[in-house]
């Protein structure tokens, strides 16, 4: 599919070059094309998905990735963290109503979600103890002005509107209203426009010199493709915006355009609409969206857990045992052990994207936590010599380990079995396919 | 008719005629050439895959004619866009042999149906139609309201209900009276939705049913209004409507803007779905019927 998840295209090409041994710098310049790949097909600008590139592939090229033992989780790492910084910080405030009222312009394209922005924006100050006055100033579009009523009276904030004024006179007259009654913020839906309408610009204009607002904020679709950056470009050129509001992040949209308008405005972006509900209306969260850009689900927390508890001179070590395939029953307990001090597997697994899919088809992954404890029972239960040359275990041996863990021989059967396929299957490593690497996988999941 | 059209594409052209004539004046296919229209494609929404699928033909025609200059290029180019949206023709809406017509027009929110519905009941208008529109929004605070407004600025009837209830029983109702007036065209609009909306497939089935029930054959089209400043999420607005219903066809609006509309080409290339009329203005005028000969030049500058 269109959208297939980057982190696992890039674990792919990354476990196809580890065998070739060490990484070159032209090894990182072909997954760092993936990572554009993503980004475009997200609709991140051309031109911020090719510098955003550039800037990654220096940090990428770095000791601190090629050298890693991972890689491929390194890339997606860093290439998250620049997306995170380019981002910004979370500020998801509106400036302070000081001497109140000040007033909060709405403004964007047409169905961009203004209005429905403005009230959930109102309801949202009101819960942080304010009193906004919501002021119906786009006296274009059929029934906005009713639209706003009703959201209004839905929402009990109260509404300024004064049929279709000119909408300087509308919201000067909503400033001496919210004055009378102590509303501290006035929020100004205005008309959607193009934004290379001049005339209707230069009304935006006409507003912002009169009114002199606290805040003007762009209303961007989540959804926008590559002219993301026209339209914030020059809303930020006119009117010098002060944040952004991205909405309808409630779909499966990527939502790229958070970075392409966060790229040319420089402004924060303060708060995403992810519904239809009044309350459906979030601060924003940088972390999320990159994660989301990228297509990544959460596999940025398991690559931290695992960072958390991987010993890394043991991955060393088990590294080497991989390619002289010297692999014991210890180095399984091992790797058990540090997979069981990340948490419950069922978590672990739902942070893999597509992972819940690929399950139904590994019918050997031992999911299971219950399996996990009893294979770690098993193999504490053998002796230092059994664990190093299972050939040894024979049928009396197998009795003695069940009755020391607790199992049945068919179980100590069963993890003997499933060693010795994960052994055969390491040992065509060097000659392994996709489809293989895959089952690989399943048996030793974090390898 | 279609100077209007051709009016509205003309920004469409301007934002990229210096690209490409850049990219065309070059004189030389090189690798560089490529790249360049890579970034024009993608960057008029056309998207990565799609965008490389026509790289990739263009790149192999080039090889078989052996073209060596841009100027060849750049024809060739313009006939697989052509190509890829269908035809010299525009492609027509369907019409009942008796009426009433029928036009169901689905999309997410704010792409600018009712708007749409409102055109179109504008241009049948002046062909002296009858026109019912179905006030199928039930939803959105004061879509009723809207459209009601639009009604009476194009002379239309329309047939609603009260907001929160069901919009197949308006659009059932719409139907049936238009059947019992022998109305020409009735319009049915719909409440803008997130595709991903779980029940929105089951919804718009059933609308679909009951359009059905009122009147055999009907509806006559399926249009989805897809607003050309989406990127990418155009497909997959495209694919779970068509889950859905039978789209038969889609109208791109906005394109009075800088946004190219290039998401129609990927679009048309995935679904199969033709353009079949493009939005050029919040007016009821502007309205008019796509063009692909017309749009692949716009495109190309
Ligand atoms: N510039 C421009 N604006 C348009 C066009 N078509 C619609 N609009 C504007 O887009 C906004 C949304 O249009 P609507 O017709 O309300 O969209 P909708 O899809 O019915 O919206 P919901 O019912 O809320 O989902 C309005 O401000 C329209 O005037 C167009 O072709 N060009
Ligand atoms: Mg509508």
């Amino acid at each position: 599919m269109l959208f297939s998840g980057l982190a696992e295209k890039l674990q792919d090409t990354f476990q196809k070059l580890k065998r070739k041994g060490k990484l070159t710098e032209k090894d990182v310049e072909t997954a760092l094309r993936e990572v554009r790949m993503a980004l475009l097909e997200a609709d991140v600008n051309y031109k911020v998905a090719k510098d955003f590139t550039a800037a990654v592939k220096e940090r990428a090229i770095g000791a601190e990735v090629i050298k890693s033992l991972t890689p491929g989780q390194q890339v997606i790492k860093v290439v998250h963290e620049e997306l995170v910084r380019l981002m910004g910080e979370t500020q998801s405030k509106i400036a302070p109503p000081s001497p109140p009222p000040q007033a909060v312009m709405m403004v964007g394209l047409q169905g961009s979600g203004k209005t429905t922005s403005a009230a959930k924006l109102a309801v949202h100050l009101r819960r942080e103890g304010h009193r906004p006055l919501l002021v119906a100033a786009d006296i274009y579009r059929p029934a906005a002005i009713y639209q706003l009523e009703v959201l209004g009276r839905e929402t009990d904030i109260p509404v300024f509107s004064m049929g279709k004024e000119d909408p300087l006179q509308i919201a000067r007259a909503a400033m001496k209203k919210a004055a009378q009654e102590q509303n501290d913020y006035i929020i100004l839906d205005t008309a959607g426009r193009l934004h290379i309408d001049e005339a209707l610009m230069s009304e935006l204009g006409r507003l912002k010199e009169g009114l002199n607002p606290l805040e003007i904020l762009l209303v961007v679709d989540a959804m926008t493709g590559q002219d993301a950056v026209n339209v914030a470009g020059t809303f930020h050129q006119q009117l010098g915006l002060t944040g952004v509001i991205l909405t309808k992040l409630d779909g499966d949209t990527r939502g790229g355009a958070a970075l392409s308008v966060r790229n040319v405005t420089g402004c924060p972006i303060k708060f995403s609409g992810t519904g239809e509900k009044i309350d459906a209306f979030e601060p924003f969260h940088p972390d999320r969206m990159a994660s989301r850009i990228l297509g990544m689900g959460d596999v940025l927390s398991l690559i931290e857990k695992a960072q958390q508890v991987v010993d890394v001179e043991k991955s060393r070590l088990l590294e080497q045992k991989l390619q002289n395939q010297s692999l014991t029953l210890e180095d399984f307990l091992d790797q058990l052990q540090q997979v069981r001090q990340m948490g419950p597997l069922d978590e672990l697994m739902g942070m893999i994207p597509g992972m819940n899919k690929a399950v139904k088809g590994m019918k050997n992954m031992a999911v299971d936590e219950k399996e996990l404890v009893k294979a770690e029972a098993i193999v504490k239960s053998m002796t230092r010599q059994e664990r190093l040359q299972p050939e040894i275990i024979n049928s009396s041996r197998r009795r003695r380990i069940a009755g020391g863990s607790g199992t049945t021989v068919q179980d100590v059967n069963r993890l003997l079995k499933q060693f010795g396929e994960m052994k055969k299957m390491l040992k065509q490593f060097s000659t392994m396919d996709k489809s293989r690497l895959k089952k690989t996988k399943g048996l030793f999941p974090f390898k | 008719m279609l100077n209007i059209f051709k009016d509205g594409l003309r920004r469409t052209r301007e934002a990229l005629q210096g690209r490409f004539d850049q990219l065309f004046t070059k004189n030389e296919i090189d690798e560089e050439f490529f790249e360049e229209l890579e970034e024009v494609l993608i960057s008029a929404d056309v998207g990565v895959e799609t965008s490389m699928k026509i790289i990739a033909q263009l790149q192999q025609q080039l090889r078989d004619a052996r073209v060596k200059e841009t100027a060849q290029a750049r024809e060739m180019l313009k006939e697989l866009l052509v190509n890829i949206m269908d035809g010299d023709e525009p492609a027509l809406l369907s019409h009942a042999s008796s009426p009433p017509t029928v036009f169901l027009v689905l999309g997410v929110n704010g792409v600018g149906k009712t708007t749409t519905i409102a055109k179109l009941a504008y241009s049948y208008r002046t062909e002296g139609k009858n026109v019912l529109m179905a006030a199928g929004d039930t939803f959105r605070a004061a879509a009723i309201e809207q459209l009601e407004e639009w009604s009476k600025v194009v002379g239309a009837g329309i047939i609603k209900h009260q907001t929160g209830g069901d919009p197949s029983a308006v659009i059932y109702d719409a139907v049936s009276a238009a059947v019992a007036r022998k109305t020409d065209l009735v319009l049915c609009d719909t409440a803008g939705r997130l595709h991903t909306r779980a029940n929105l497939v089951e919804e718009i089935k059933k609308v679909y049913r009951v359009i059905d029930r009122a009147l055999p054959g009907a509806p006559h089209e399926i249009l989805l209004v897809l607003d050309a400043t989406t990127g990418q999420n155009g497909i997959a607005q495209a694919q779970y409507f068509q889950q859905a219903v039978p789209l038969t066809g889609i109208i791109l609006t906005k394109l009075d803007g800088t946004a190219r509309g290039g998401i129609v080409v990927a679009v048309k290339d995935i679904t199969g779905i033709p353009v079949k009329l493009v939005g050029l203005g919040e007016k009821k005028e502007d309205l008019q019927r796509f063009d692909p000969s017309l749009f692949a030049e716009a495109l190309l500058g």
